[in-house]
């Protein structure tokens, strides 16, 4: 960055954070809020077309859906929700720490969200394990425990774990990128680079990104768990 | 402005290679060009590949129109002739329409129209070329490695369960390709709303950014919905998660409804850029401020907002209720009301104005009459009725292609003529490009308005013969000559193009004297478009009606346009130099 900046002599400052288009901080910064925005409007249209399948299909099938959700563990599914949760909380106090510029506070933070998102892929690969484990993954050989479908009709049953498979996929998906993701802002973080010591809102961008991941799983939750009977 | 004065001595410099920097002088090496963040660069490297891929889809074209100028055929077989409609469509689509114009001319002109050193994602933007290349790759890498046979549209259950060919590869390309456009759009809106330039207010901005703003809407609120919904398909091929498997209960219905809410948007993303390059094309050769500014401008909104309303009236025929039909086929009607705001207002600007017919001119005035025909037969389709006799015939195969070609290619020929200059630093030869504007409306006329005839007949679109109607031979023919007399009009101007790269005369700052930010830098500009950031004072379009009077009439009686003189002098002083 500092050499795109030194690439460039306009003699508009030089704030080594700043990219050599802006004109100021103030700019830059605008445009990275403005972006991450439209980034997510574009996220929400994403999941948004997903929602819509469901709810398609929820409608069409609600008893055999209600059965066949019976099978997921709603245990598992709550423990998760409140890990997200919590991970939303401490990336908010990222942020925090980053207006204050306390580097330890920061990186304690991040890495406290770190081990809740690894804790989320570690209870989705344990839920997963078990629905393999009792054929419920949609193919050919879904449904041969039927004990496990509880007496939803097979067909009906298989569209539902494909959109529960497809659906929690994707958001664990999510949920990997914005592992990296915050791995990556952590190491800019430990090497004190301008980019995030000098301001908070590259560390708010990943924070936004992260909430978005959790509010996807808010809706993922009571849809996919916690269905009343119809 | 910067134009070379005649003084002898002054001139045996400039004929010796320049030493300003600019853009493109600023380096030479090859990872500059594939490491630059430069949205200029950047609109080369787009401006290559997608040529390519233009080429590679016009080919497909060309062995459509072969195959069906008998009534048997006679090259392809039918399952081949379904691989090559399909490329067409896909290559055609998704590497050429939904690219051109936003991310050649869009990301070359967009910063320098509201005076900013560059986009605001320079980096992001470079990553959107790469996500093109590799989506194009896959797409290519499926057609040459056995073909796809969906068409462009991907229905399912075909494209999920029976299609044996390349679906999963094409699409993984779209998918890929469609972050490209994404990304492309974050940044046109980012750019618009924070990049502008001292006293660059939204009403003083040229209508070319209003309409790429526009675009970046439809951009970001369709493309990803295309891409989950394409990629529902990849899931349900490679992962068996039946979502749209009829057989199971899913809704294959949905799939279209899904996939026409970005695929209808996305004939916006195709037609707004050439509105922007139309208003800009009609403004500066008509030297006249565009009639009606604002409503140009809101027009481009209504019709990114009305864009995502009206998807239903690709399905009339798709088992849709007939309320739905009724909904979709009204609010159809209303897209069309912003649409011929435009088409008016461009005719209203010609009214009293100093008409310069040069290339660009002649293309912008082909466009507004070849866009008035695909938008009127528009309505035919758009209505319940007529709809259901033209649907899936050469009638809508016509109808789309004067909107995409009559309209989006023309504008993009045209607006890569008007800014050619700006571009390279180089002038096209004018007399070779004027005739070659008028030879693509005739060979584009020639190849599609038979269309509408026998489609109207009832010949089939997709279809690779029709021995049970002979009689439609004839327009099957004169639709094959025309297009060959439009392929040679993409030919003369990609050689006469490249050849003014090297030979071309050099072009001064504003070789138009056109209005507009992008003229007050120099050809090509620096690195970083402009010196000094501007401070935009006047008011966008400006023209003072007297003085292009004035000047027009003076121009006339020395019978060499004076915006031209200055350029046709270098030129000349050139040619004595070799």
């Amino acid at each position: 960055m500092a050499a795109i900046a030194s690439d460039h002599g306009h003699g508009h400052g030089h704030d080594e954070a700043l990219h050599h288009q802006f004109e100021n901080m103030e700019q830059q910064n605008d445009s990275y809020i403005v972006g991450m925005w439209t980034f997510l409007v574009t996220e929400v249209m994403f999941f948004g077309a997903l929602f819509l399948i469901y709810t398609l299909y929820r409608s069409m099938y609600q008893m055999d859906w209600y059965l066949a959700h019976e099978a997921l563990n709603v245990q598992m599914g709550m423990v998760n929700t409140f890990v997200l949760l919590f991970s939303s909380f401490t990336v908010a106090m990222a942020v925090r720490y980053a207006q204050l510029q306390k580097k330890w506070g920061v990186l304690s933070m991040l890495a406290i969200t770190q081990v809740c998102a690894g804790a989320f892929m570690v209870v989705k690969y344990f839920e997963y394990q078990e629905k393999f484990g009792h054929h419920l993954y949609p193919g050919p050989g879904f449904g041969s425990h039927p004990e496990y479908l509880h007496g939803a009709t097979p067909n009906f049953a298989q569209l539902y774990f494909g959109l529960y498979f497809g659906m929690t996929g994707l958001h664990g998906l999510h949920v990997l990128v914005g592992m990296i993701v915050i791995g990556y802002l952590m190491a800019k973080w430990w090497r004190n680079s301008p980019m995030v010591t000098k301001d908070y809102i590259p560390t708010e961008l990943v924070g936004l990104y992260w909430h978005f991941v959790d509010l996807v799983w808010i809706f993922l939750f009571p849809l996919m768990y916690l269905m009343p009977k119809p | 402005m910067s134009a070379i004065p005649a003084d002898p001595n002054v001139t045996a410099v400039s004929a010796t290679p320049r030493t300003e920097t600019n853009y493109l002088n600023a380096d030479w090496s090859i990872k500059s060009w594939l490491l630059t963040g430069d949205h200029k660069r950047i609109a080369i490297l787009y401006l290559v590949s997608v040529s390519f891929f233009f080429f590679l889809g016009s080919i497909a074209a060309g062995l459509i129109r072969y195959e069906l100028t008998a009534p048997a055929g006679f090259i392809l077989e039918s399952e081949t002739y379904n691989k090559v409609f399909s490329a067409h469509g896909i290559i055609m689509v998704f590497l050429f329409l939904i690219v051109a114009i936003p991310a050649i001319l869009g990301n070359f002109l967009l910063p320098l129209m509201i005076g900013a050193r560059d986009m605001a994602f320079p980096r992001l933007n470079l990553l959107s070329w790469y996500l093109f290349m590799i989506g194009g790759a896959c797409i290519m890498g499926g057609m040459i490695n056995g073909g796809v046979d969906s068409g462009w549209t991907f229905y399912v259950p075909y494209s999920s369960m029976y299609a044996n060919s390349n679906v999963t590869m094409v699409l993984t390309g779209i998918f890929i390709a469609g972050f490209s456009s994404i990304t492309t759009g974050i940044n046109f809106i980012v750019t618009t709303h924070k990049m502008r330039a001292p006293g660059m207010t939204w009403f003083r901005l040229p209508l070319m950014v209003w309409a790429l703003y526009a675009t970046g809407v439809v951009i970001i609120l369709g493309t990803p919905v295309v891409a989950v919904t394409l990629l529902c398909i990849i899931f349900e091929r490679v992962f068996h998660l039946p979502i749209f498997s009829a057989e199971l209960g899913g809704d294959p219905v949905l799939f279209q409804h899904l996939f026409w809410f970005y695929s209808h948007p996305a004939v916006y993303i195709m037609i707004l850029p050439a509105f922007g390059v139309q208003s800009e094309l009609i403004a500066n050769f008509a030297r006249k401020r565009v009639f009606g500014y604002h409503l140009i401008a809101f027009s481009s909104l209504a019709i990114a907002g009305l864009g995502f309303l009206v998807w239903g009236h690709h399905m009339f025929i798709s088992s849709e209720s007939m309320y739905q039909g009724v909904v979709f086929s009204l609010i159809s009607f209303l897209v069309a009301i912003p649409s011929a705001i435009k088409v008016f207002n461009w005719t209203a600007t010609l009214y009293k104005g100093n008409i310069r017919l040069q290339t660009p001119m002649i293309y912008a005035l082909g466009f507004i009459g070849l866009f008035t025909i695909g938008g009127l037969t528009g309505l035919f389709l758009g209505c319940l009725g007529t709809d259901v006799h033209l649907t899936n015939t050469y009638f809508i195969v016509a109808h789309f292609h004067y909107v995409m070609v009559g309209g989006a290619v023309t504008a993009f020929l045209g607006g890569l003529h008007y800014w050619w200059p700006k571009m390279t630093g180089r002038l096209y030869p004018e007399s070779i490009a004027k005739w070659n504007a008028v030879l693509v409306f005739i060979g584009f006329n020639l190849t599609f308005f038979p269309q509408f005839i026998v489609g109207f007949m009832g010949m089939p679109r997709r279809y690779h013969y029709y021995y049970f109607a002979p009689e439609f031979q004839p327009y099957h023919i004169m639709s094959t000559l025309g297009s060959s007399v439009l392929a040679l009009s993409f030919i003369i101007p990609g050689l006469y193009l490249t050849r003014s790269l090297s030979k071309g005369a050099k072009a001064s700052a504003n070789p138009w004297g056109a209005h507009g930010l992008e003229w007050e830098t120099s050809s090509p500009p620096p690195t970083s478009n402009f010196d000094q950031i501007p401070v935009v004072l006047d008011e966008v379009y400006d023209f003072d009606p007297v003085t292009e009077h004035e000047q027009d009439k003076a121009a006339q009686a020395l019978e060499v346009p004076s915006y031209l003189s200055n350029e046709a002098k270098s030129a000349e002083s050139e040619k004595e130099k070799r």
